[in-house]
């Protein structure tokens, strides 16, 4: 199988590094050799998050610009900051809600009109799927399982190289007692927007 | 519950990141004392070990500093252990001075450095190569290229350590500290944690007349090492071509991905070097005979690329090496799978294929999303009162935490800063040279680190300026670890906690004052009285960390704050005075997250029109 690289970013607290390991630990449940790196030298405080994961053979922890098979954005302005990832056979899987850098309350560069700048990035990539996903994870319990949400999305497109099964065992092993349900139902929704958007679409571009 | 890297099995496999398999690695190489102070990337090597402490008898201890830490290990060492101390790369440069004469000494023991640098400087001053040391010190080197390897090479680390009778740096990258990978879980060693001593003072004791005795001795240790790195299974030799590429650390995935990918096995030779010092000249040879052209591909310095140069030098060789070069690999930064497959290309006339980006024109610019102190932290309390009092008059040196975000606007303090310390070192010479305010910034975990010698010395050289010690009671940058100022008994843990203000009392400052920063006016009153003085004096800006505090038992969350509209008169003093990121601005006006307010008042007391106020409080009185 040829090497699936997974490139997601976040800001700081929105569960980047989990759901890359959740991801990761999917992938060892297949079978397949995971390799991830992870930056978030200052992810408490806001800053942004970035994991790599590389699904399948190889020896490298990082994915170059135009490497990445996939690009998964917790955040719009994340994604768009990391769209020197994609190559036009990207599919990026985005989450509209925006969280807003202080830099723009302190009136420094505006927060950009994203639904327009994502209609432009789409026509370059493979396929951009976006959808509010803050929104579905409140829906399924908890604003924060957004990176839950955003895995179901990602997962969705990986078969048959991981299935869904593989995501949900890792959310029952892997994710805190309290939160599997509402884990649990993050994923399906996220699965969920995959189809919806898909239909909605016919064929997203 | 055990600890997951005691629990898992033998032969079993695991996901894991790098710095918890170096932990396993030493965990499975018998470790018996762990010593360390924090640094990113290094920080999780020593959390593993602070938790198994916790439940087994591995001894381990946060220290003041990364020397002490290095001091601490060498004396268990010494006494026939297996220790290691782990850090960040510019954590060995305070460690440097005791290592460059514990390699005269040598250790009965074991005495593994692990030591993380950071090329790109991810949360770094600077992107030093450590691997120099090893050089400077006459010491081995151990570089592992996966996480895997990192885990087998911490382990025998130790051994090799054991054989040569000498501390072994083992050195790692940020691209392998914080990348995750599959391991497989080797048999724990039983721990050895009664240490015995015999006593040889004309072997241990540095004065000259020794010195000289051990000098010789260590150049006869890397002698030995030498021949070790000739046959050793981390130095690797892979493919067979007419071209060569010597590599190391994460620069071998890249190497050996791009070969693979392109289907060049037959055309290159690789040289992985897991060994990197001392450089096993009979395996270098091996390596180059016969080659027409050599790539040293490595991050960092031209390290391994020199010692090459050198070998082929000797051996008489004219075959062309090259690595660093301005169309090839730079010094700078860290390397991608991009950045090795076009100096394939250029160097070997290949064509491998490189990913090509989209392109971002008609995107729209992007605003910065910079770090920012959180939400509650009370160094925003500190620095908007100092702001308040002192503008842009005084000269701001600062040091390395989370405080040094302070940096950015709107609070902009901090106008100097090299390394741990350096604030308050460099405080009295700004003070000397411009007669000017100076108002120096040092963390508690800092201060403890690197604070003491130079307030001592601005108190016997009788320095002007104002020292603050922002004192959140933990280490919070690396992920709220103790240091001598902090009580752990809450987790079981007998310290003898140091208090602040005696220390620098002790040190003989006069004018010593403590305020909480988020008491805005007592906090601005402090400011006041504390920069009136002439000499050296201290302010103690003391309040918990708001992260490290909801880790305490009996610690309750405090009620965010809103804004009441009603009265806000869209001043936005609080936003732009504080610029705590729990604000918004939006065409409402200003708002309050509730879910980021960590409660802490300060804005609340900022505001002229008395418009923000605790969520509870503003249902109650509508
Ligand atoms: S971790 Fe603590 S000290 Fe650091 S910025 Fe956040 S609140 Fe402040
Ligand atoms: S009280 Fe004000 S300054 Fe403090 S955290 Fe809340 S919004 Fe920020």
């Amino acid at each position: 199988m040829k090497t699936l690289r997974v490139m997601i970013v976040a800001v700081g607290g929105q569960g980047n590094i989990l759901a890359a390991k959740l991801l990761g630990e999917a992938g060892l449940s297949r079978g397949l050799d995971v390799r991830m790196s992870e930056f978030h030298g200052m992810a408490q405080r806001g800053g942004v998050v970035e994991s790599m994961v590389l699904l399948g053979d190889g020896k490298g922890y990082c994915i170059a610009n135009g490497e990445a098979d996939f690009l998964v954005g917790f955040e719009p302005c994340e994604t768009l900051r990391a769209a020197g990832k994609c190559s036009p056979k990207t599919i990026v899987i985005t989450n509209t809600a925006p969280v807003p850098p202080f830099t723009v309350s302190l009136g420094g560069s505006p927060y950009p009109d994203v639904q327009g700048a994502l209609t432009a990035l789409a026509p370059r990539v493979g396929k951009l799927v976006s959808f509010d996903a803050t929104a579905l994870a409140q829906e399924a319990g908890s604003a924060v399982s957004v990176n839950i949400v955003m895995m179901g999305a990602l997962v969705a497109h990986l078969a048959p190289h991981l299935q869904k099964e593989d995501f949900l065992n890792a959310i029952r092993e892997k994710t805190k007692p309290a939160l599997i349900d509402v884990n649990l139902r993050a994923f399906e929704a996220g699965v969920f927007a995959v189809d919806q958007t898909t239909a909605r679409t016919g064929g997203f571009k | 519950m055990t600890h997951p890297l005691l629990s898992a099995q033998t032969g079993q496999k695991a996901l894991l990141l790098g710095n918890e398999a170096i932990a396993r690695g030493a965990l499975e190489a018998g470790v018996a004392f762990a010593s360390a102070y924090p640094g990113t990337p290094s920080s999780e090597i020593a959390l593993q070990f602070f938790q198994i402490a916790r439940e087994t008898d591995l001894y381990f201890e946060y220290s003041a500093n990364e020397k002490v830490s290095l001091e601490v290990a060498a004396g268990a060492a010494m006494c026939g252990l297996r220790a290691i101390v782990s850090m960040k790369h510019v954590g060995l440069n305070v460690a440097s001075d005791a290592l460059m004469t514990l390699a005269y000494t040598g250790i009965p023991g074991a005495l593994v450095v692990a030591v993380a640098d950071d090329p790109f400087m991810y949360s770094s001053q600077n992107e030093q190569d450590s691997r120099y040391y090893a050089k400077l010190a006459s010491l081995p080197v151990l570089e592992p290229s996966s996480v895997a390897e990192a885990k087998d090479m911490a382990r025998y680390a130790f051994d090799l350590s054991e054989m040569l009778k000498l501390p072994v740096i083992l050195r790692t990258t940020t691209r392998i500290n914080h990348a995750s990978g599959v391991v497989e879980f080797g048999h724990l060693r039983a721990r050895n944690t009664a240490g015995s001593f015999q006593k040889a003072p004309f072997s241990y004791v540095c004065i000259p007349s020794v010195s000289r005795t051990l000098h010789p001795l260590l150049l006869k240790r890397m002698a030995q090492a030498e021949n070790i790195a000739e046959e050793s299974r981390w130095n690797i030799i892979e493919g067979e071509g007419p071209w060569g590429v010597a590599c190391n650390g994460a620069s071998y995935g890249y190497v050996s991905d791009a070969i693979a990918e392109g289907g060049f096995k037959n055309r290159f030779r690789i040289l992985r070097l897991g060994m990197s010092y001392p450089i096993s000249e009979k395996r270098v040879l091996q390596f180059l005979s016969g080659l027409e052209k050599v790539l040293v591909v490595e991050e960092g310095e031209p390290f391994m690329e020199e010692a090459i140069r050198c070998v082929a030098q000797q051996a008489g060789l004219t075959t062309p090496i090259a690595g660093k070069r301005t169309d090839l690999f730079s010094r700078l930064y860290e390397f991608d799978p991009a950045i090795v497959k076009n100096a394939l290309n250029h160097y070997f006339g290949l064509a491998l294929a490189i990913a090509k980006p989209i392109g971002t024109q008609g995107l729209p610019p992007l605003p910065d999303r910079p770090p920012n102190l959180c939400p509650g932290c009370p160094h925003r309390g500190a620095y908007t009162a100092i702001r308040e009092v002192l503008g842009d008059s005084a000269i701001y040196p600062t040091d390395i935490g989370c405080y040094t975000l302070g940096l950015h606007a709107p609070l902009n303090m901090g106008d100097f800063l090299i390394a741990m310390g350096a604030g308050v070192g460099s405080a009295g010479g700004f003070a000397k040279a411009t007669g000017r305010k100076v108002v120096a910034f040092i963390g508690d975990s800092t201060f403890f680190h690197s604070g003491l010698s130079p307030l001592a010395n601005a108190v016997y050289n009788r320095h002007d300026f104002l020292l603050v010690i922002l004192d959140n009671g933990t280490t919070g940058m690396t992920g709220h670890q103790p240091h001598p100022g902090v009580d752990v008994s809450h987790l079981n843990i007998e310290r003898s906690p140091i208090d602040m203000e005696s220390v620098v009392r002790g040190l003989g400052v006069q004018n010593v004052f403590t305020v909480n920063p988020l008491h805005f006016r007592k906090t601005v009153d402090a400011v006041k009285q504390a920069s009136a003085c002439t000499g050296p004096s201290v302010l103690i800006a003391k309040a918990l960390c708001p992260l490290y505090a909801k880790t305490l038992p009996g610690q309750k969350p405090k009620t965010p704050y809103v804004v009441r509209h009603d009265r806000c008169k869209d001043h936005r003093v609080c936003v732009d005075k504080t610029g705590c990121p729990a604000f918004s601005v939006t065409s409402a006006g200003v708002e309050i997250d509730a879910l980021r307010c960590a409660g802490c008042s300060l804005c609340a007391q900022l505001c002229p029109e008395k418009a923000i106020a605790p969520l509870a409080r503003e249902i109650k009185t509508p």
